[in-house]
């Protein structure tokens, strides 16, 4: 039933002298465009874009579309994603023409609701956190982590202090190191022990008066709770050092535990995982970060405040580390997390958490059965199962499996990641999971390892495409549709 | 509660089924000590009803530009957006979907990005697209750090002062961290001088940025700049407006090497400034250390025609500390909905779009400069945007007076240029009408000078 046509590429769908948009007559006196600029500044042709009717326009995007499983169509276990429902009153309230028309540059004498409105979402993101001083300046969780590690770098550097390394767990996203080279620091990478949690021992031999910042994400990418975490802040502290949270999986720990009264100093959200997003096919997201008040003077600028006259942009902060982007940050995505935040209120949050970890505990109990866990018979709001005992016996791979439950109508889990668990599968199903889902997923997953090995190897069988050669993609690029193809 | 399943019975069954007595009990890997022992301060849960009355409040309190007739620019503009854009990117199989990291059920997302991984091309006359990066700032630094990379032994970097003043102050908050060195070139007459500009160049320069147009909206004849900067081998960054390339000669062919540029004008809304759309565009020479997601073409086993993401080993999920930049999204959303933008406007429109800026912006200019107040702050020619200066050095109370008649007629170029002090620049889309345009002059014209207004 697909519509080959329709999704062939928009390049291939064009036909000279078609056309979508048409403009008004011009209502000025027009003229000779080519008299006006320096020579060679015009154009000689208009650029070579594809030629397309309205209709042929939506037939297409609406039917590509179709080739997508997302959140509103499928179960989307996506670990340390937390690919949650997405309510459709954020959508509505985030597109009211007071907020989405809003010149960035606009006095703040006629941006005083929005104004409002992001200063309240920063009290919340402080009094969530524990931490007291908030940017909604970064534009994505990774921008939070490179903001932070920035002003880190600058209160050591008010301070006369030559610090240049950042210690990483190796369970980390790859973000962490990657955001610290950017800030010139050096990454050390601390390995995990078996069960998941920081290897004190190897902490201790790095952590000294050359340490930075240690940057952990609890609960871990594992699921798990890094119980030692006050010890490991004693340890950075007593050094200098500042830790920074990695605030990935704060789906599990909301209204419960804060990371601010645990030892952190700093940390990033993800409002597009735990504030509900959307994840938008890979973005936008948003990375406000949240920091003790002694990091305060270096947030970047503008900030939101409130003065005697009302809201407004505050730039007077002259120890700050300047500006991470344009303008103010990306306010369409903290609206989203502001509706989402009022929708649950403070007992609401909780259960947010409360559920999100009960629903991961229940698929771990249903699913050990089947696939071994590694770390063990609880987790918070995601767990690692490992396919290389399934390798070893039967040569099913972690991917074998993933792509043989799109099959099934269920999106894979992460798989290969964390790297410290082999044949890694991270499995998150969110709060907003229903049992009865959930129950499916296990028998589909009980189904698929009692077939045979080559149905799992050919897997998916039912998609459009399956098993797309990414080395060919690499190896002989093409990147761009040209009219040679 | 708002968007929760379980109830109780569930609750009770899965409880059971792992073997604990209460929810509480799942949390004990967390010491007691560092649980909150108090609910978060952050008032009640709302019904849908009671937070779409609370928002609508607040939106209500601001004054957009629905309201208010726009003229402000500087980075961000008041275009039209088809009702197609809107409709087509609010199809919850593009905007709950994620990161296509199972590429058999996101063939669409992936197509999306192939495709607008092209019209940028074609739109830039670059060889290759990535799948975007955040907004123009960004995409600006992420261009400089990519060319510094190319270039191991320089560390200088040279902008001129008509860069976007935000851009300039994005690559200091970066660089400052770094060896590298930032110079600003002075443009006392607003466009890159060229004696200046050459007297800073020399082989310790990795990288070069120039905008098309600049940031008081002249078009300039950038050649003889960017050529200067080749000839000690830098690389040239070209920050270029993409409404511009309607009309404008791609940068490729006035000598740019990478082209990036804010995208939120291709059917973005403003949203009181993001999330917007970084571009980056490159010849084919960068492309193995270009930051960001790339798609591209390969076949499955079948050897169907299908697209992945790829060249994944700049990224930082593999190379971590060594990978060419942290990011690791993109603006997904965004780029399906300037994609989308691009192919209702095609080549005609995306012309006409550029030419209507370009003759209304001068029906404007030209009113104002037929009166003696006013003067352009700037020579060369403007195509969207101008800086006009008011003689009677009154530009808050000219902005205040706008806005008495529903105007944001401009932004105060003191604002980042203190010695433009009494200079206001003023954006005109294809949006803005004749008696737009006039209402804009006659409150101008006629607006009470400073001295008369603190007589009255």
């Amino acid at each position: 039933m697909r519509n080959q046509q329709a999704s062939q590429l928009l390049f291939e769908l064009a036909a000279p002298g078609r056309r979508a948009n048409l403009l008004p007559e011009c209502d000025v006196p027009t003229g000779d465009l080519g008299q006006r600029y320096p020579a060679g500044a015009l154009r000689e042709q208009p650029p070579e874009l594809p030629e397309l009717s309205e209709g042929d326009v939506v037939r297409h995007f609406t039917n590509l579309s179709t080739l997508n499983m997302s959140v509103d169509t499928h179960f989307y276990p996506l670990g340390s994603c937390t690919m949650k429902y997405n309510p459709k009153r954020n959508e509505r309230l985030a597109s009211l023409p007071g907020i989405v028309d809003l010149h960035p540059l606009q006095p703040d004498s006629a941006s005083q609701g929005i104004l409002e409105l992001l200063y309240e979402v920063q009290g919340y993101f402080a009094e969530i956190s524990g931490l007291p001083s908030v940017s909604l300046q970064p534009a994505a969780g990774a921008h939070g982590e490179l903001t932070a590690l920035m002003a880190a770098a600058a209160y050591y550097r008010d301070r006369g202090e030559q610090r240049s390394k950042v210690l990483v767990p190796d369970s980390a996203h790859g973000t962490n190191p990657a955001s610290a080279s950017m800030v010139g620091f050096k990454s050390i990478m601390i390995r995990s022990r078996a069960d998941g949690s920081v290897d004190m021992d190897a902490l201790r031999e790095h952590v000294d008066e050359q340490t930075a910042v240690f940057m952990i994400t609890n609960p871990s990418t594992l699921g798990l709770f890094e119980n030692q975490i006050s010890e490991i802040a004693d340890l950075v502290h007593q050094a200098g050092g500042l830790i920074y949270l990695d605030g990935a999986n704060m789906n599990a720990i909301l209204g419960i535990a804060r990371p601010g009264d645990f030892g952190a100093d700093m940390m990033h959200y993800n409002p597009h995982k735990t504030f509900s997003g959307p994840h938008g096919g890979g973005g936008p997201g948003a990375g406000p970060i949240c920091v003790r008040d002694f990091l305060d003077p270096y947030l970047p600028v503008p900030r939101v405040a409130k003065g005697p006259e009302g809201f407004y942009l505050d730039s007077n902060h002259p120890q700050s580390i300047g500006r991470v982007r344009s303008f103010q940050g990306n306010i369409g995505v903290l609206v989203r997390a502001y509706c989402y935040i009022r929708a649950y209120g403070a007992t609401g949050l909780k259960d947010v958490s409360r559920h999100a970890v009960l629903n991961a505990n229940y698929l771990l109990a249903k699913l050990k059965h089947l696939l071994p866990v590694p770390m063990g018979d609880r987790c918070m709001h995601e767990f690692v199962a490992s396919a290389q005992q399934l390798k070893k016996d039967r040569g099913i791979t972690a991917m074998d499996l993933a792509k043989r439950l799109l099959d099934f109508g269920f999106h894979a889990p992460t798989v290969y990641f964390p790297l410290t668990v082999p044949e890694a599968i991270m499995i998150e199903p969110t709060e907003t999971e229903s049992k009865e889902t959930m129950d499916a997923f296990v028998d589909a997953i009980e189904s698929i390892l009692e077939e045979p090995a080559e149905q799992l190897q050919t897997a998916p069988q039912s998609t459009m495409v399956t098993r797309p050669d990414e080395v060919k993609a690499a190896r002989q690029p093409r990147m761009r549709w040209t009219a040679s193809h | 509660m708002a968007y929760l399943f379980n109830t109780d019975e569930d609750v009770r069954q899965m409880l059971d089924t792992i073997g604990a007595a209460s929810i509480d009990e799942l949390f004990a890997a967390i010491p007691r000590s560092m649980q909150m022992a108090e609910p978060l301060a952050i008032p009640p849960a709302m019904s849908e009803l009671e937070l779409t009355q609370q928002v609508q409040a607040l939106a209500g309190k601001n004054r957009g530009v629905t309201q208010d007739v726009c003229f402000l620019g500087g980075g961000a503009y008041d275009h039209f957006i088809p009702a197609v854009v809107d409709h087509l990117a609010s199809r919850g199989e593009y905007y709950t979907s994620y990161t296509p990291y199972q590429p058999e059920v996101s063939q669409g997302n992936l197509q999306v990005m192939f495709e607008y991984e092209t019209l940028i091309c074609q739109l830039t006359g670059m060889d290759v697209s990535n799948a975007s990066l955040y907004d123009g700032a960004s995409a600006t630094i992420e261009a400089v750090l990519l060319a510094l990379a190319s270039r191991p032994k320089c560390k200088r970097v040279v902008v001129p002062e008509n860069l976007h003043p935000e851009y300039r102050q994005v690559l200091e908050t970066y660089l400052q961290w770094t060896d590298f060195e930032l110079t600003t070139v002075a443009c006392p007459s607003g466009g890159v001088p060229l004696d200046a500009w050459q007297a800073e160049l020399d082989e310790t320069v990795g990288c070069v940025v120039l905008s098309q147009p600049n940031f008081f909206g002249v078009v300039e004849d950038l050649g003889p700049a960017a050529e200067a900067a080749k000839q000690h081998g830098a690389v040239v960054v070209a920050v270029a407006d993409m409404i511009s390339l309607g009309l404008l000669a791609s940068p490729g062919q006035w000598g740019a090497d990478i082209v990036v540029g804010e995208g939120q004008a291709l059917g973005n809304p403003l949203q009181y400034g993001g999330p917007y759309l970084g571009i980056m565009a490159c010849r084919s020479e960068f492309v193995r250390r270009m930051p960001g997601r790339i798609a591209g073409q390969t076949e499955d086993r079948h050897g169907n025609r299908c697209w992945v993401l790829t060249l994944q080993t700049r990224e930082q999920h593999i190379r971590r500390e060594k990978a060419t930049s942290n990011i690791c999204t993109n603006q997904g959303l965004f780029a399906l909905r300037a994609a989308i933008y691009l192919a209702l406007q095609g080549p005609q429109g995306m012309r006409e779009t550029a030419e209507h800026c370009a003759w209304k912006a001068q029906y404007l200019m030209d009113r104002l400069t037929s009166h003696d107040r006013f003067e352009l702050a700037f020579s060369g020619s403007s195509w969207r945007e101008f800086a006009i200066r008011d003689k009677a050095g009154a530009v808050p109370e000219l902005l205040h007076e706008a806005r008495q008649h529903g105007l944001q007629a401009g932004l105060e170029l003191g604002t980042w240029y203190p010695s433009l002090q009494d200079c206001v620049l003023i954006a005109v889309t294809e949006k803005r009408t004749r008696a737009e345009l006039d209402r804009l002059a006659d409150v101008f014209i006629h607006a009470p000078q400073a001295k008369e207004l603190a007589n009255a």
